[in-house]
């Protein structure tokens, strides 16, 4: 057989051991890579904090010369995650219980430490025939005569903001009458999409992401009394076996110049004393 | 406009073809040549991932080689391998969610050849892989085409299997697509604008490429 014409081909043979070597190089290549070795510090943020979070790590990053990956979404679909072993250095909840739960199955190097308090408020985008109050009269008003047709809050199954909205809902009492209208968020920063973005007659939302210009021009916001719902605890904690560099931008958030954009962003931001490492590891 | 993303999936699509085409060559001509009885059980199988919703699959996925699981345990204690929320988990899922795609076309144009023409290449001396390499794949060449411009168009595109197993993290799993729903939920609708039409033109692209080159080959042959 060797040297006769090849049977049913029409490209010559040489070309062909071309494209074949070619295409395997380009595998190989792809392979390679498609090995990330030298990743950043990545950290899982709540996604309440998509602005702040962002100012603080830019400065971190202008000021260091380190930079690290943020990824943002619900405290309670990282805490699943976590617990499934994503590769997370640093875990900013926006609950403290979900980084209590972490430190008890063994997930976190100790307790971590409280970087803020999160606070929520009625959003009503531009032209939304409701009116936003602290007191949730408006809304009361518009469903009671039909004109709230859909309405935003996170998903209170994982999301602590929508957990949070709940509870404020529920203290109005309100919940049972407008759960049939409620549109879920994945996470706060869905919810408070849907609001701003007109296609729901409004939202609960987090003053973090209210406080932020891209919010802030479409629409009105009123804030939500502390009083009526469990207070947002917002706790970070390194994670085990995290990066090693993990320990710079953790402490870089408890600094001055952390804190203040914090609070700019409207976080209530601890004293140095409750702000400290919780020092039992369980 | 997330270039990195756009990379990462560009990758993914990649390494999913290198790693699902041999075995998609394998199992798709065996469908077509095989007459085993219960032969509609296996293509349904290779179906499944096709009609399934993708959270069916991303579950499973997770649950079966996540680190609580037997087999998660196992591969990170033996070889220190983790599949899930890193590239390798987004590869794995990725040949299971491709499987149709690739099988699927490489199976019909198998069908279409002849039987009587292995036969002629059997009468004439030609092993099994001579007749596969000069006889068969010259003539099911469109079928195997359009099975990787689709296994290819459709990493591309697959969704909710990679923000199940991979997170949403930047430079590992954020694909063109997780990328653009990120932009959305944090307001950047001018950045998901620019990547949507960007896919949007690169799947058309790519499809129609693959559909003018076949329909070139047929004319070739006639």
């Amino acid at each position: 057989m060797a040297g006769s014409a090849p049977l049913g081909s029409r490209m010559p043979a040489v070309t062909r051991r071309r494209i074949v070597k070619r295409l395997a190089a380009l595998a190989l290549l792809a392979c390679v890579s498609g090995v990330h070795a030298e990743r950043p510090v990545t950290v899982a943020a709540a996604s309440d904090l998509k602005f702040a979070l962002e100012e603080v790590a830019a400065r971190f990053t202008d000021e260091t010369g380190e930079t690290v990956r943020l990824v943002f979404g619900s405290s309670g679909t990282f805490y699943s995650q976590i617990l499934q072993g994503a590769p997370f250095d640093l875990y900013l909840s926006a609950d403290e219980q979900f980084v209590f739960d972490l430190a008890a199955a063994g997930k976190t190097v100790n307790r971590g430490r409280l970087y803020a308090y999160g606070r929520i408020g009625i959003f009503v985008p531009t032209g939304a025939p409701v009116v936003a109050d602290s007191e949730l009269a408006g809304l009361a008003d518009a469903l009671a005569d039909g004109r709230l047709r859909k309405f935003a809050i996170a998903n209170p199954a994982h999301a602590p903001y929508g957990m949070r909205a709940r509870e404020a809902l529920q203290h109005a009492g309100l919940w049972a009458r407008i759960e049939p209208v409620l549109v879920l968020g994945e996470n706060i920063s869905q919810a408070t999409q849907f609001a701003v973005s007109g296609s729901t007659e409004g939202g609960i939302i987090a003053l973090s992401l209210a406080s932020s210009p891209a919010v802030k021009a479409r629409g009105t916001f009123a804030l939500i009394a502390e009083s009526w719902h469990r207070r947002l605890a917002q706790r970070m904690v390194v994670l085990a076996g995290a990066h090693p560099g993990t320990a710079r931008f953790y402490a870089y958030l408890a600094s001055a110049e952390a804190r203040l954009i914090l609070q700019r962003y409207g976080f209530e931001v601890p004293d140095e004393e409750t702000s400290q490492d919780h020092p039992d590891p369980r | 406009m997330d270039w990195q993303a756009l990379t990462l999936s560009l990758e993914l699509a990649a390494v999913t073809i290198a790693v699902l085409l041999p075995g998609g060559l394998w199992l798709g001509r065996w469908l077509a040549q095989t007459q085993l009885q219960g032969k509609v059980w296996i293509e349904a199988l290779v179906i499944l991932p096709l009609v399934l919703p993708p959270t069916v699959l991303g579950y499973y996925l997770l649950v079966a080689l996540g680190g609580s699981s037997p087999l998660g345990h196992f591969l990170q204690d033996t070889f220190g391998l983790a599949l899930t929320f890193n590239f390798a988990g987004l590869v794995c899922a990725s040949v299971i969610f491709n499987l149709p795609f690739m099988v699927q076309p490489i199976q019909r144009a198998f069908e279409a050849i002849p039987r009587t023409l292995g036969e002629a290449a059997a009468v004439s001396g030609l092993g099994p892989w001579r007749t596969l390499w000069w006889v068969e794949l010259p003539l099911a060449w469109p079928g195997v085409l359009s099975a990787v411009v689709l296994s290819f168009v459709h990493t591309l595109g697959e969704f909710g299997v990679v923000l199940m197993v991979g997170g949403n993290i930047p430079g590992e799993t954020r694909t063109i697509a997780i990328a653009i729903y990120d932009r959305v939920q944090a307001f950047d609708l001018a950045a998901a604008d620019r990547m949507a039409l960007l896919l949007m033109v690169l799947s058309m692209v790519a499809v129609a490429g693959s559909f003018f080159l076949s329909a070139r080959i047929a004319l070739q042959r006639r």
